[in-house]
């Protein structure tokens, strides 16, 4: 702070007041050490595997980019990350996978446009019935009309598209893809994500952020429980596979070279969102964003509009999720509505962003890319322990062991995330590679 | 008569159940949320937890029961609650209480009993493995069947020993918890704290009993919901994620922060759920031969297929924050 008594220098010009550039050597070591863990993991478990690894590494930085805007950027809790990779994962699969001529050349596209329709007609009326007391309809009233009007169209509406999605799956088996570019996929799943996170947003932002954590919990497992049930639409149970890739395929180029390939372009999207956000965090919306963060009262003071600013953030990361769930699922070659797990599509992102450093874009790839590898390579070690564990208790004890025991060993590593999440609350609350914070004098 | 007696048992008892549970749970969420401000996500997991302590009694002493004519797991149900309310202490002890002592947001705290849940989870199913076990480790699962006197009603009203068991234990722990609220000290030092945590400290309450005594009765209440569940169908260690929506959407329609409006809550939530997956076709059919001609009635009338069951519990949540955050009983706006 300058003394106030001292004379003003009149060729003095306010400065940013950005301490003086240190070397980054927290940085350089950090990601030093994660150099060499890659290479560890080439050395021990071979080019392909490493590579693979990698490539889903990068898809679920991307993820935690995402999440790092939401938690980092503005404090907003999303505990289902994991529905709007499933969503993504979607799209990639229904734009990509080859056009089915079963369905198409049937009269059933026509029926379900006709109920589709229907839908949106009855959603008309509906809507329509609620502004019936402009028409000086009671306001009790017209909510009775509304309502009972809502049930009939609904359950009209739902009975006609159970049949004919039950003919579908008859007939055709199920809707099949649109035959495009993996990419279009991408970025519909990214925008179809960005919108469910609209509306979730615009219901529960005003309120605590508790509220968003629930609603977005529930619309995870909604998301996962349509698709799962939907044979129409994503075979259910029976998966799609395979999804096309927009890259040379292994069967061209060979397991590493096609992983290599497809790793190129997941980093080039990570280097152009990481581009992006580091030029809107230090823009003023950057600004604005933290001030909200950190003292929402005065930046309301200050005539920020506080929740259209929470939901373009909010919408940002879902679509940012949308985008690298749609990147994940290609790259598996895998559509399978079961294999979306809390654990790993929410708890595990949620780890890497707290770990690494929430609001600091490097250190969440960072988080990312380390605590999957941790993630991947605890699987052996966790059945390698467990077996220790179990020949010890056979021999000191006599303890006749479950036969069970691969897949509570693959549960212990559920205890270690949670564990790893609390005492990162706990111990180190702004990550390994915390957000760097400048003042401006 | 037959599709009356059906409406009874898939609807009044079926929701009756569900929605004892879904109370018992809420109420449980709703005071932890009036005393320390936050949703707890790992509640639903204290509910395993208690069942599991329950299932490990009982595989341990499975004769305690048939000497007083009771199912062994009822004879475990105190001391599991003991154990889960010493659980819920410690967890608080141990994870909550540093976090709050550093003056962090609620959400903070809701992430903190996130990692909380996956622990518990992780330890249960690396005890119990991941299949299903039924609590009657020893004894048989009594039902009752009750024939209507009237004429054509041929099938019977279905209830099972469980059930009574459960509407039972819940009546008797909402009046134990009302009488607790409304009589003792300690628990109108809760409801001030509820109130005004400041002025309730400033009076003199010790807030750290209270914090102790709300995970006393949380976990207990935990215990007893997740003991009756897992007695009504069976043990799963993947309980916990099928009954979190419902729990939470249940305590915010009562309105936060409010234990008479969780068990009202419970029960909207239970018997929306039950209503909404009731084939209303069956009650309809009767009157089949009255109805116009064009009015072709397809054989499936349900509003959702079980299997999307959990869409009814999001679609109240959403419904009661976008017309009236407050909870059916204004609660707290947080």
């Amino acid at each position: 702070m300058s003394n106030s008594t001292e004379p003003r220098d009149p060729t003095y010009t306010p400065r940013d007041a950005t301490p003086a550039r240190r070397f980054p050597v927290r940085e350089i070591v950090l990601f030093g050490a994660l150099l060499a863990a890659v290479l560890a993991v080439y050395a021990l478990m071979g080019a392909a595997y490493s590579t693979r690894m990698l490539v889903e590494a990068a898809c679920y930085a991307i993820l935690a980019l995402g999440l790092t805007i939401q938690w980092g950027y503005a404090g907003q809790f999303n505990a289902g990350v994991m529905g709007f990779v499933a969503l993504g994962g979607f799209c990639a699969m229904l734009f990509s996978v080859p056009v089915n001529d079963a369905f198409w050349g049937t009269e059933l596209p026509g029926e379900l446009g006709r109920v589709l329709l229907y839908g949106v007609a009855a959603t008309f009326l509906v809507v329509g019935a609620s502004r019936l007391d402009r028409l000086g309809v009671p306001g009790k009233l017209r909510t009775l009309i509304t309502v009972l009007l809502a049930l009939v169209l609904y359950l009209v509406v739902i009975s006609q598209l159970r049949e004919v999605t039950n003919q579908i799956q008859s007939q055709a088996g199920f809707v099949g893809g649109f035959g495009l570019p993996a990419w279009v996929g991408w970025i519909v799943g990214g925008a179809l994500a960005g919108g469910v996170g609209y509306l979730i947003g615009h219901v529960c932002l005003g309120l605590r952020s508790d509220y968003l954590a629930i609603a977005t919990l529930g619309i995870a497992e909604i998301i996962k429980a349509f698709l799962k049930n939907s044979d129409w639409l994503t075979r259910g149970t029976a998966t799609v596979s395979p999804l096309p890739w927009p890259t040379p395929g292994p069967a061209e180029l060979g397991f590493t070279l096609s992983r290599a390939v497809y790793l190129s372009i997941t980093a080039v999207v990570i280097a152009v969102i990481f581009f992006l956000l580091h030029r809107a965090y230090h823009a003023p919306w950057g600004r604005m964003i933290r001030a909200i963060r950190d003292n929402e009262v005065s930046a309301a003071a200050m005539g920020k509009d506080i929740n259209k600013r929470r939901l373009e953030i909010f919408v940002l990361g879902c679509i940012l999720m949308g985008l690298g769930g749609g990147m994940l699922g290609t790259f598996n070659s895998l559509f399978d509505p079961q294999g979306y797990l809390p654990l790993n599509h929410t708890f595990l992102v949620l780890v890497m962003v707290i770990l690494g450093g929430p609001g600091n874009n490097l250190g969440t790839i960072f988080g990312a890319v380390a605590v999957y590898i941790i993630w991947i390579m605890s699987e052996p070690l966790a059945l390698f322990l467990m077996q220790l564990a179990v020949s010890f208790g056979e021999g000191a004890f006599g303890w006749d062991a479950p036969n069970n025991m691969d897949s509570r060993a693959l549960q212990a590593r559920v205890l270690v995330i949670g564990m790893l999440i609390t005492l990162v609350l706990r111990f180190a609350p702004k990550g390994l590679l915390p957000e760097k914070i400048t003042h401006h004098g | 008569m037959n599709e009356l007696v059906f409406f009874i048992n898939n609807v009044i008892i079926a929701g009756s159940v569900t929605g004892s549970i879904y109370a018992i749970g809420a109420i449980g969420v709703t005071l932890i949320f009036s005393i320390m401000r936050f949703a707890h996500f790992a509640h639903a997991d204290m509910m395993t937890f208690g069942a599991f302590m329950v299932l490990l009694l009982t595989t341990l002493f499975p004769a305690a029961g048939t000497s007083i004519g009771v199912p062994t797991a009822l004879v475990m149900l105190p001391l599991a609650m003991l154990l889960t309310a010493v659980l819920a202490v410690g967890i608080d002890k141990a994870f909550y209480k540093p976090l709050r002592a550093h003056g962090v947001k609620p959400i903070v705290l809701v992430i903190g009993s996130l990692g909380v849940t996956l622990m518990l989870q992780g330890l249960i199913r690396l005890f119990s493995g991941t299949g299903g076990q039924s609590l009657y480790v020893d004894d048989r699962k009594e039902i009752f069947r009750l024939a209507l006197p009237f004429e054509g009603a041929r099938a019977p009203i279905v209830i099972t020993e469980p059930q009574l068991y459960l509407f039972v234990i819940t009546l008797v722990a909402v009046v134990a918890l009302h009488v607790f609220l409304n009589r003792s000290r300690l628990g109108k030092a809760m409801r001030a704290m509820s109130d005004n945590p400041e002025l309730a400290q400033a009076s003199g309450i010790n807030t750290n009993t209270i914090v102790a005594v709300t995970w006393v009765i949380a976990g207990g209440l935990a215990a007893i919901a997740g003991t009756l569940l897992s007695l009504d169908v069976t043990f799963k260690p993947d309980l916990s994620f099928f009954l979190l929506l419902p729990i939470f959407a249940a305590a915010i329609v009562g309105g936060v922060g409010h234990p008479y409006g969780a068990i009202a809550g419970g029960f909207v939530v239970g018997f929306a759920e039950t209503l909404a997956v009731f084939n209303w076709n069956v009650l309809l059919r009767p009157f089949r031969d009255s109805l116009p001609t064009w009015l072709e009635l397809p054989s499936n009338l349900a509003f959702v297929g079980t299997e999307y069951k959990i869409v009814v519990p999001f679609f109240i949540l959403v419904a009661i924050l976008v017309w009236r955050p407050t909870g059916l009983f204004k609660g707290k706006v947080i």
